[in-house]
């Protein structure tokens, strides 16, 4: 089954439905925002208002691609696609149904850490060459809070490879037949979901952009397509979040017969990216000290004592049988 | 020549001509960016000698956390054009002279270890469980010395902060 020819099929569709679910998902979070604030949100163009993807992409097209004289040109248009090929690459270890992933690597759930981390240059690089005293400061902001909230990332999946005994997230999957990693690591899923959003930094923790304090933060100087990317680049983390988030907390693929693995799959990510959009409507953005004082001094030992716990548990369970 | 083969040396003469590019720049933030395009064929070259848990922490620990904290600093130093001038200045080709010298040495050493018995990549593959089971094995003491180094400069680091913090406080 899994010849190459399927492979390069898998790899093309990932590709191109990823991007695609991207750029409707722009509009797709205003609209989803508009019914949660009782409004409407953009429904002009078509039906539904979808066509407002379309025109959102032309839009970005067709501007003009100013590189700012001051800048550092080389790293400036070096930047945005940082984000976009980590974030893409990211999803070479999803696995989307039985058989349907690009590579099951037995270090998966790591190779998703690396590429998230290394998204971090995008915002950084950004900041940097944009010679912007705004945009500087968002790059600060976005190291010191990406770089510690991967931490905690990091610790609060280590239960669930703890229960699975593998990094690879095929096993992962298939070690929630019973039960979903979700009650059993009910503290490592919050803290998953916490940092999860504090990495892709959406609102509410969006410091590194907040408008109202630092104009647009790292994207003050991108225009065009390039602020396009880091857009996409944004929504592409959202959805791979999400799809990591179905696969080591939700069960994956897992659900009851009468639905195809994949709808179960899809199902699941687009209710946990509905919960992203939810805390965009529900949630004020905190300060930034506020912000670094949840990480350290909540999620750290969070994570710590149920790692703790959930290692003690499997020692003791193994020393009764 | 496999393809193996071929991503190796692929990558090998990538992480050489970035490392050389990152010696050689005088602007710090593009001599970090080809630091970390080398790290990143270092890792690709662990993974393809067998070391597909080494490849990884390399990306997440080197790529993806201290070179941050180096792109960091380098941003609160808010470097400017005059200061490539001044790196111009300082890095003359004499300089070069004697850090060639000792790379040398090493170079004949390489040259010779690889002459003598034919080392071909090898074949095992490490499993993260393989190293994990080392680490806290025998290698524990290592892994509790590295421990109590890291705690203690954090704890370094809090009692400096925290005295500024204070200090900050009491001036007001």
């Amino acid at each position: 089954m899994r010849d190459e020819l399927f492979i390069y099929v898998i790899i093309f569709s990932t590709l191109f439905g990823t991007i695609t679910y991207a750029a409707v998902l722009v509009w797709f979070e205003r609209r989803l925002l508009g019914f949660w604030q009782d409004r409407h949100g953009p429904n002009r163009v078509g039906p539904f208002g979808i066509g407002l993807a379309f025109a959102d992409i032309l839009k970005l097209l067709s501007k003009e691609d100013w590189v700012p004289p001051f800048s550092d040109k080389f790293i400036f248009i070096f930047a945005p696609t940082t984000v976009m090929i980590a974030m893409l690459m990211g999803f070479a270890v999803v696995p989307f149904a039985p058989g349907i992933y690009i590579a099951d690597l037995n270090i998966a759930l790591l190779f998703f850490l690396g590429m998230t981390s290394l998204a971090v240059y995008s915002v950084l690089l950004g900041g940097l060459a944009s010679r912007n005293k705004y945009a500087l400061l968002g790059g600060l902001r976005s190291a010191a809070q990406m770089v510690s909230y991967e931490v905690f990332m990091g610790l609060s999946v280590m239960g669930v490879v703890m229960l699975s005994g593998s990094f690879s997230l095929v096993d992962i999957v298939n070690a929630q037949q019973d039960l979903w990693f979700v009650v059993s690591q009910f503290l490592g899923f919050f803290v998953f979901l916490i940092a999860g959003i504090a990495e892709t930094h959406r609102l509410p923790f969006d410091l590194p952009e907040a408008e109202h304090e630092l104009v647009a933060g790292f994207h003050t100087e991108y225009s065009g397509m390039k602020f396009g990317m880091f857009m996409l680049g944004e929504y592409l983390g959202v959805i791979l979040i999400s799809s990591i988030m179905t696969t080591i907390f939700f069960g994956g693929w897992l659900g009851p017969d009468f639905l195809p693995p994949i709808f179960w799959f899809a199902l699941k990510t687009f209710i946990l990216i509905c919960f992203f959009v939810l805390l965009r409507a529900a949630i004020p953005r905190p300060r930034y000290d506020q912000l670094m004082s949840l990480g350290w001094k909540v999620m750290l030992p969070l994570t710590l004592i149920n790692l703790m716990a959930t290692g003690g548990i499997l020692l003791w369970l193994e020393t009764l049988s | 020549m496999t393809i193996e083969l071929f991503l190796f040396y692929m990558a090998a003469t990538v992480a050489l001509v970035s490392t050389i590019l990152a010696l050689t720049r005088y602007n710090a933030t593009h001599a970090l960016i080809y630091l970390i395009i080398s790290l990143l064929a270092s890792a690709i070259i662990f993974y393809l000698v067998g070391a597909p848990f080494a490849a990884v922490l390399e990306v997440v620990i080197y790529a993806g956390a201290i070179m941050v904290l180096f792109v960091f600093v380098v941003m609160m130093l808010n470097l400017g054009s005059s200061e490539d001038d001044q790196e111009h200045q300082w890095l003359k080709p004499g300089m070069w002279l004697f850090p060639a010298l000792l790379c040398l040495i090493l170079f004949l050493e390489m040259v010779y270890v690889l002459s003598v018995p034919p080392h071909a990549l090898s074949g095992v593959v490490i499993t993260p469980k393989e190293v994990g089971i080392k680490l806290y094995g025998p290698y524990i003491l290592a892994v509790e010395i590295a421990a109590m180094l890291l705690l203690a400069g954090l704890i370094g680091a809090y009692h400096l902060g925290r005295r500024y913090l204070v200090d900050a406080r009491k001036q007001r």
